[in-house]
């Protein structure tokens, strides 16, 4: 049955067609109907594919379906095949899985809308995107679906383009990731020049079999990274990920948490022998990762709007991703990622159920005590904050302590991973400290609450509080199939199924004492950080207000996110905007129209004095006509 | 007996195409030209093809040209329409003809040493309706499409000026 | 046996009378006619050419070429059948409206 995975991403695709063409003619209720079920079509199929994948000897990876030979120049070749191994089956049930989900949550989310077709549209289209991009075989293809998600990410950002904010954030995500993809695209001609071919597993042999120096691996590995920060969202090329909670929340959850920006994740798996080999741009990795995960974290802190708070949370948990990635423990990496995707899109939903009631009210400062007003939202977020705070025995837990053990373990080779280590254990602080200072100011302490709001406060319908339910389940137990090494290798199911791509070279031990030790330090961490936003925003609320008075430029540079907005705006978005205009002045006024006019001008006088010979005689041209031949008869016979 | 039927039909063909080109009458120029199409089916059967000789007779000098008197009929120009009398053009056309007929005999001069093959030809109507059905297949069923495209086409044009 | 250049030569005159007779004449009519004294003469060649080379495909083409032409027919009539109705006039002198 494995063999019809080729289907997965085109089902989507199909619908998307028949969306773009005829969704106006189509009622509300089909439109919904086969938006689902074509994602969860695309679902099913997936999950037949990878439970295939579990029956297939391993020697058979991956499967590969070749649809037809793309481009073809000479010795470059393009191929447009999809690729099914257990690295795409992850990515592809998260897309399908959590992207169903999030597609039913939005019937009732959106319900009311005007664009209500064109949201499915391109819900639908981001879809097969993503499916493209975690099924491509080849990295340009792979590279068309990370542009596709792309071009979504903006039309969802800017969907209520009327409001200038949201046109504004779709240009500014547009713009920051073409600066990514440049280095993306780098990347993949560096590897075309070097190997070859850009197919993974032409990649994977021509590494493996030494064809590329290590200087030219950190090279290539770095420029694929600077797409990863991008799309991604980390140090420097964050900046636009807060912004693009303009969109809808339903688009939040599925595009800018759970799937889309952890694509740069998936691409570093993907080329995970590449950044075995060149252990400097591992490094390069965990640190950006660890970086972004603290310094995210600390702007999380300090927001007011809860979905900029997610957007920061969502940059810094992806930043663990990278840590994992970057220390050599891919499956790990992908372990976060898999839950990330559960818990953070279940934060998201729940946060736009909390704007639902609240009539779209976004700013914490506003709400407090909803606890008793949301009987539903209440427990799943709760189950979401604890599960991304890394308490023990939810999802997060086991993710993020399989990165940071992995880190320390690492820590045998350099101090260096220490240091990262001490990053992530610092940030999982942070972490704890900003979801529970959440949850506090949201949900418990005295009301904020508009008058005008109060009165329409209400409970999301069932089609949204039942994907809350679902969701906040596999928060919980989607853990469960990837259990610490300590209690037994068997039990990481995870780590096993993704063996076969993910090589993991350099085999870490840990004495079972410091792996225990280690969980201990995670789960106290996890506990700190809730105490101390518990003591902060319920026990003695003036501690914050105090520390904010006491530190006043920490508080405002971390207010005000640390000005990186501003500075990216003077020293790059100014200074192009000038040199354009002076460009534009200059040259595509003078030279370029100059050209153009010219053209025109030549092209009509050339005109006018054909058409003398244009009498519009049948017979004139009869008569040119016959001449032609003899001409041409002469032609050929002297 | 052969070479005598060959030159009588040419002589006749050639000399209703010269008739249509002198005579001014629509009505006459359509006769002489069902006269050539007639005389040419002579030659088709003088070449071995009895199967096109019928067909060029049904269909050219029949319906085809009865399309033509249709047509003749309902424009109804009773003055008729002069060939050319400017002398430039006579002497042009006589100039491009003359050169046209050299160029083209000497450009077909390599098929005059082609044999005459005494084989006989399997070109009877079973032959050709075999390979109209077997080697031709496709080519045949396009051109039904054509020519209904072009029976349709003709009615929308004719009748599309009518409701106005 | 007539040679096949008797065929041939006589194959070439009636097409060059019919371009002639395309260029001298001036209703549309009778030009349309000398088109289909053009086509005839290059089915002429084809059979002649599908004798000497002891085949039928050439009477096949021969075939296809009188079915088209008698698409082209129809069609082309019906277009002058128009122009007359709208210009009362059939002289291809008086039809210029491509005039640049």
């Amino acid at each position: 049955m494995t063999e019809i995975f080729w289907l997965i991403p085109f089902i989507p695709a199909a619908s998307t067609l028949i969306l773009a063409v005829f969704g106006k003619k189509l009622p509300k209720k089909y439109v919904s109907f086969q938006a689902c079920f074509a994602v969860f079509a695309s679902f099913v199929i997936s999950a037949i594919s990878a439970v295939g994948l579990l029956q297939t000897a391993h020697g058979n990876y991956p499967l590969v379906k070749n649809l037809f030979s793309w481009i073809q120049a000479g010795s470059f070749q393009v191929n447009l095949s999809l690729m099914f191994d257990p690295l795409s089956a992850v990515m592809a049930l998260v897309v399908s899985g959590v992207g169903f989900i999030i597609h039913v949550y939005s019937v009732g989310y959106m319900a009311d809308d005007e664009g209500y077709t064109r949201y499915f549209t391109y819900l639908n289209l981001f879809t097969f995107s993503m499916l493209i991009l975690v099924m491509a075989s080849n990295l340009v293809l792979m590279f068309v679906g990370w542009e596709g998600v792309g071009l979504c990410s903006y039309l969802l950002i800017g969907f209520w383009f009327e409001k200038h904010s949201a046109a504004n954030a779709g240009k500014k995500a547009f713009i920051v990731n073409r600066i990514g993809d440049t280095g993306f695209l780098l990347g993949i001609l560096f590897i075309f020049i070097h190997i070859g071919s850009a197919e993974f597993t032409a990649i994977n042999e021509a590494i493996s079999g030494g064809a590329i120096s290590v200087g030219l691996a950190t090279l290539i590995a770095i420029l694929l990274f600077v797409g990863a920060t991008g799309k991604s969202a980390q140090i420097p090329l964050y900046v636009w990920l807060p912004d693009a909670m303009e969109g809808p929340t339903p688009v939040s959850a599925l595009i800018h948490a759970a799937t889309m920006v952890t694509a740069g994740v998936y691409m570093v798996c993907r080329m995970n022998l590449l950044y075995t080999l060149s252990e400097t741009a591992a490094q390069v990795v965990a640190l950006v990762g660890a970086i972004t995960a603290v310094y995210a974290a600390t702007m999380a802190l300090t927001q007011n709007d809860i979905k900029r708070v997610l957007a920061y949370s969502t940059i810094s948990q992806i930043g663990y991703m990278f840590i994992g990635c970057g220390v050599g423990a891919y499956a790990a990496g992908m372990f976060h990622l898999y839950t990330h995707a559960f818990f953070k899109s279940l934060l998201f939903l729940a946060a736009g159920s909390i704007m639902h009631a609240l009539s779209g009210e976004i700013n914490m400062k506003k709400m407090g005590g909803l606890r008793k007003y949301l009987p539903l939202t209440y427990p799943t977020f709760l189950i979401g904050a604890i599960a991304i705070a890394g308490v023990p025995f939810f999802s997060g837990f086991f993710s993020k302590d399989a990165i940071l053990t992995r880190a320390f373990a690492q820590g045998q080779y350099s101090a260096f991973y220490y240091f990262i280590w001490g990053l992530g254990i610092m940030g999982a602080v942070l972490t704890a400290l900003y979801m529970f200072r959440l949850v506090f100011l949201t949900f418990h302490g005295e009301e904020r609450l508009d008058p005008e709001v109060k009165k329409h406060i209400h409970e999301s319908p069932k089609v949204m509080t039942i994907p809350l339910v679902i969701l906040a389940f596999f928060s919980v137990g989607a853990g469960y199939i990837g259990l610490p090494v300590v209690l037994g290798k068997k039990l990481n199911f995870f780590g096993k199924f993704l063996e076969p791509v993910i090589k993991e070279v350099k085999e870490v031990h840990l004495s079972i004492q410091t792996e225990w030790m280690l969980i201990a330090i995670a789960t106290f961490v996890a506990f700190l950080g809730i105490f101390i936003a518990y003591v902060f925003y319920i026990r003695s609320p003036l501690i914050p207000r105090n520390l904010a008075t006491r530190f006043p430029t920490i508080y405002k540079l971390m207010f005000n996110k640390y000005y990186v907005d501003e500075i990216y705006n003077a020293v790059f978005v100014k200074p192009t905007i000038k040199w354009s205009k002076i460009i534009y002045d200059n040259f595509d006024l003078k030279v370029i129209d100059g050209a153009v006019n010219g053209t025109a001008t030549a092209t009509g006088f050339a005109g006018k004095i054909l058409s003398y010979f244009q009498s519009g005689l049948i017979k004139d041209y009869g008569l040119i006509f016959l001449l032609g031949v003899i001409i041409f008869l002469a032609y050929l016979l002297f | 007996m052969g070479y005598f039927l060959f030159f009588l039909l040419a002589a006749l063909t050639v000399g209703a195409v010269l008739g249509m080109i002198i005579s001014k009458n629509q009505a006459y120029n359509a006769i002489f030209l069902i006269l050539a199409f007639a005389c040419m089916g002579g030659l088709f059967a003088l070449l071995e093809a009895p199967f096109i000789a019928v067909v060029q007779i049904i269909i050219y000098a029949g319906a085809i040209m009865v399309l033509f008197i249709f047509v003749v009929m309902m424009i109804n120009v009773r003055s008729g329409i002069p060939a050319e009398k400017k002398k430039w053009t006579i002497y042009l056309s006589l100039v491009i003809a003359v050169v046209l007929i050299i160029e083209l005999i000497l450009s077909i001069k390599g098929a005059f040493t082609l044999p005459v093959s005494t084989a006989i030809i399997k070109a009877g109507p079973t032959d050709l309706g075999r390979l109209l059905f077997t080697k031709y297949l496709y080519h045949f069923e396009i051109t039904s499409i054509l020519i209904i495209a072009a029976l349709v086409g003709a009615i929308v044009l004719v009748k599309k000026k009518e409701k106005e | 046996m007539i040679p096949t250049n008797y065929f041939l030569i006589l194959s070439v005159v009636l097409f060059v009378l019919g371009a002639i007779a395309f260029f001298v004449k001036r209703d549309l009519v009778t030009q349309f006619m000398s088109i289909e004294i053009m086509l005839n003469a290059a089915n002429l060649a084809f059979i002649t050419l599908a004798r000497s080379a002891n085949s039928a495909d050439g009477q096949i083409i021969v075939f296809f070429i009188i079915t088209v032409a008698a698409a082209e027919a129809a069609i082309g009539l019906a277009i002058i059948l128009l122009i007359f109705r709208q210009k009362k006039t059939i002289k291809s002198e008086d039809i210029k409206l491509m005039k640049g």
